[in-house]
């Protein structure tokens, strides 16, 4: 084998880095044109349909909030109906007992949970991989079993919300509606542009490979309690929400591990790591949930049996086998080199 | 002066049994790295099989338990085998999202086949036996029985580990999977060994469990926190110190039931935090 | 009588990726071969195929006539074939002894046992209750070889021994080598360092971006021969 270097020939080509493809380049027009559709709803559609969507907003945040912890933050965790529950019981203390509106407290009991995120991840970090996810539900626990022990905020049966009771239903259904539409779009906007970003970069190296992102730069402990925190901080949204539409709570209901459980379902069928996983795990979720729940003990058996299959067979989620196989993003958050000519020189 | 007593007698004796929850855990943790979040949930499918074999199929305890453990010695090879093997690796988030999901489809065929109701093993009255100490202390011989187990299987353990070629071997696969064949084991074998040995554990934690409450098929997941309550306490990695933090654990619930009956798993749960807080090394952690 | 070792085509893959294309190398029953070249160029992919880590098709790996290519490695141990592998790959939570017992869990009958060890490397046996992370770098080296040992083989095949080690320790490595093969273990040892491989071997193969470029009698080998099998530079 010899290198001739008297007489070499180069290939040239121009490459150019593209963050968009024809389809994801559609996303955002269609968006909004769907976002329009759903504010509209209150006008043509029945109280059911109402409720529906207000519950499938609050699936799929708790789905989302999930995949950032795990798909992005690598991170599994099967405690994050902690912060559900605090979101809707810290929703229903500030509206029943200090008088706040029940719309402006779901922000506020994000903002509490972030705050109760803090020293429980001081905690929750001292745990790895398995440990920590069967940690943050004993975190959870101690959660529920000390509201539950509160009888002032109802004990374990719970209590209502009573400061919507002089509101007429169809506003209140309404409200509710716009508020969980105004989270989940806020929610994926601002998600998607953070993806996009050079910090969402950091945080896709993170998850797949910590000491080589860390060894370039990436200060990995900071990235990873942030993204906590913000998971922390979504889901008590999603509680807040669930729990004003529901108008009664309890511990039970607000702590149970199904949440996380569903949020496993939605996002391991839709897609880990995607952006569009969630979206499409909660749809598929919510129709199921619809048509089969009756069937109790077997659909439950049907979900668990869905979930172990699929993580065998397709590990990236319904989402990820379409988008690998027929290159399809709709939100596109990588950056892609395409080769857009070719000359040849000689030297 | 005497409840003080009394409370740490029965929380040792309590703890040994989350001990024995605890060891299947800890030896497939230690093995293989897998977090097994359907631990309970197979305790619990063992002790619904015990009750499949006595009460269906009228075999007599004393020959439905080893019965048991042989099933369960075989139930823990297939699983590994089939299952497990499948998803056990460097990245946590497949074996999680796996035995999860077993854990769902457990607890609901077991309520689909034997309904929700709670049920508990006839033992002809041991479970009331008791042995009066003075001062008026009273130790049921269930649970000195379940003692006595635990620190069998924990000696045993700590034996298999330290002294045995197979421990050896056990230890040098979950060292490094890959140069461990080059010595002539096979870590699919191994695992599956481990897996089993672990399985008959959960088996006699169960039928232990079983002679002494009323058992349901959504008492899973509380069992899991337990057996991982315990493992933490006492520090990840030795058998004993599994053994000290089941014990630990017992004796910190005892305390709670003692102020209040709703407070004794939320007082386990804060010393949980706290070993977390301050030494999470745990109390017996191994060294090096 | 069949060599211990033949090759015959030997192909390997990582996945898609190609490593080594068409190798025949052969080992007779006694012999020490050096197996050289570049980082890269093959070498311990070679071994690792040999030993059953990698797969290969059944009759490119014949070892003593029988095709062994794609036979766990856990079973060609049994057959008599042990590798050292490259940077030493000690088990982390067992102590030098533990090392060097477990490296006997396949039982083969032979000269090789813990005493027999301890007396080629004392160092050892001093620090036999240390875990065997702590000893220095020339000593993880005398426990993987004695792991090696363990088993018994008739055939040794050792990964760059002297990988990050001080020159000095290397000599007392292959002078213990020396010791090994002296009642007639047959061995294969890759190296970078192309004299010592010579001096300890009776026949060398050079690899170059895997296929043998150049093989030969080592006392005889022309060194810049060797340089340019070594480097692929042609003549």
């Amino acid at each position: 084998m010899s290198i001739d270097f008297t007489n070499m020939t180069m290939h040239e080509r121009d490459f150019e880095v593209r963050r968009a493809t024809r389809l994801s380049r559609m996303t955002v027009p269609v968006l909004v044109i769907a976002v329009l559709v759903i504010a509209s709803v209150p006008w043509w559609a029945g109280r059911d349909n109402l409720r529906d969507f207000t519950q499938i907003a609050a699936y799929l945040i708790v789905a989302m909030m999930w995949n950032l912890l795990a798909g992005y933050g690598g991170m599994v965790s099967i405690g994050q109906q902690a912060y559900f529950g605090i979101g809707g019981y810290a929703m229903l203390v500030l509206a029943n007992y200090f008088g706040l509106s029940p719309f402006v407290a779901v922000p506020i009991g994000g903002v509490i949970a972030v705050l109760i995120a803090i020293p429980v991840s001081r905690l929750a970090f001292r745990l790895e991989g398995g440990y920590f996810a069967i940690g943050t539900w004993v975190i959870a626990e101690v959660f529920r079993l000390t509201v539950a022990n509160a009888s002032w905020l109802g004990g374990g049966s719970g209590t209502s919300l009573t400061a919507l009771e002089g509101v007429p239903r169809s506003l209140r259904e309404s409200l509710t509606l716009w508020m969980a539409l105004a989270i989940v779009t806020a929610m994926i906007a601002l998600l998607y542009v953070f993806l996009r970003s050079k910090r969402g970069l950091a945080l896709s190296a993170m998850r797949d490979d910590a000491v080589a992102a860390h060894s370039q730069g990436v200060d990995v402990k900071r990235a990873r309690l942030l993204v906590y925190l913000v998971s922390a901080g979504g889901t008590a949204l999603a509680g807040g929400l669930y729990f004003v539409a529901n108008l009664r709570i309890s511990p039970d209901a607000a702590f149970s591990v199904n949440w996380t459980a569903y949020a496993i379902f939605m996002v391991m069928v839709g897609g880990l790591g995607t952006l569009e996983g969630p979206i499409i795990g909660t749809v598929i979720f919510f129709f199921l949930n619809k048509f089969l729940s009756d069937s109790g003990t077997w659909y439950l058996i049907g979900l668990g049996a869905l979930a172990i299959l699929i993580t065998l067979l397709f590990p990236k989620g319904i989402w990820g086998y379409v988008s690998q196989r027929f290159d399809l993003h709709v939100f596109h958050t990588g950056r892609r080199v395409v080769y857009v000519k070719t000359r040849t020189t000689g030297c | 002066m005497n409840s003080i007593v009394n409370i740490v007698i029965q929380g040792v004796l309590l703890g040994a049994l989350y001990a024995l929850f605890a060891m299947g855990q800890s030896l497939m943790y230690g093995v293989m790295r897998l977090t097994n979040i359907a631990h309970g949930d197979f305790i619990v499918l063992m002790v619904f099989i015990l009750f499949a074999l006595t009460n269906q199929g009228h075999v007599p305890l004393w020959a439905a338990i080893p019965l048991l453990l042989l099933i369960a010695f075989g139930a823990g090879y297939a699983m590994q085998h089939a299952l497990l093997d499948r998803v056990s690796g460097r990245d946590p988030l497949p074996s999680l999202v796996v035995t999860f999901g077993l854990s769902v489809v457990i607890q609901n065929v077991l309520q689909e086949v034997f309904s929700a109701d709670p049920r508990a093993l006839a033992t002809n009255g041991f479970e009331s036996m008791s042995l009066s100490l003075p001062g008026g202390i009273a130790i049921g011989l269930l649970p000195l029985l379940t003692l006595a187990v635990t620190l069998a299987a924990t000696l045993a353990l700590q034996w298999l580990f330290g002294c045995t070629s197979l421990g050896r071997a056990f230890r040098a696969t979950s060292d490094d999977r890959e140069i461990v064949q080059l010595i002539g084991v096979l870590p699919r074998r191994t695992f599956a060994l481990a897996t089993s040995i672990a399985f008959v554990l959960i088996a006699l934690a169960g039928a232990l469990y079983s002679m002494r409450t009323a058992v349901s098929p959504s008492d899973g997941p509380g069992l899991l926190l337990y057996a991982f309550e315990a493992v933490v306490i006492g520090g990840m990695g030795s058998f004993w110190g599994t053994f000290a933090g089941g014990v630990v654990l017992g004796m910190a619930q005892q305390f709670g039931f003692f102020f209040d009956p709703g407070w004794g798993i939320w007082f386990g749960h804060l010393l949980f935090l706290a070993v977390l807080a301050v030494r999470p090394q745990g109390i017996f952690p191994k060294t090096a | 009588m069949p060599a211990i070792l033949e090759t015959r085509a030997l192909t390997a893959f990582y996945g898609d990726f190609q490593a080594i294309f068409g190798v025949n190398i052969t080992v007779e029953k006694g012999e020490v071969i050096a197996l050289i070249g570049s980082n890269g160029a093959g070498k311990s992919t070679f071994l690792k195929t040999v030993a059953g880590l990698l797969r290969a098709p059944a009759r490119q790996v014949l070892y003593q006539g029988e095709p062994i290519g794609g036979m766990p490695a856990a079973r060609i141990v049994s057959k008599g074939i042990a590798l050292v592998p490259e940077g030493r790959r000690l088990f982390t939570s067992l102590s030098v002894e533990e090392n060097l017992l477990v490296g006997g869990y396949c039982s083969r009958p032979g000269r090789w046992n813990l005493q027999t060890v301890y007396e080629l490397f004392p160092v050892l046996k001093e620090r036999r209750r240390d875990p065997a992370t702590t000893l220095s770098g020339g000593q993880q080296q005398m426990v993987a070889i004695g792991r090696a040992l363990m088993s018994n083989p008739d055939l040794l095949m050792c990964d760059e021994l002297s990988l990050g080690l001080a020159p000095v320790i290397v000599r007392e490595i292959y002078a213990a080598l020396e010791q090994i093969v002296a009642d007639g273990l047959s061995a294969i040892l890759v190296e970078q360092d192309v004299q010592l491989a010579r001096r300890v071997s009776s026949r060398f193969y050079c690899l170059q971006e895997g296929r043998v470029s150049l093989s030969g009698v080592s006392v005889d080998a022309d060194d810049e021969a060797i340089t340019r099998a070594y480097f692929g530079v042609a003549s």
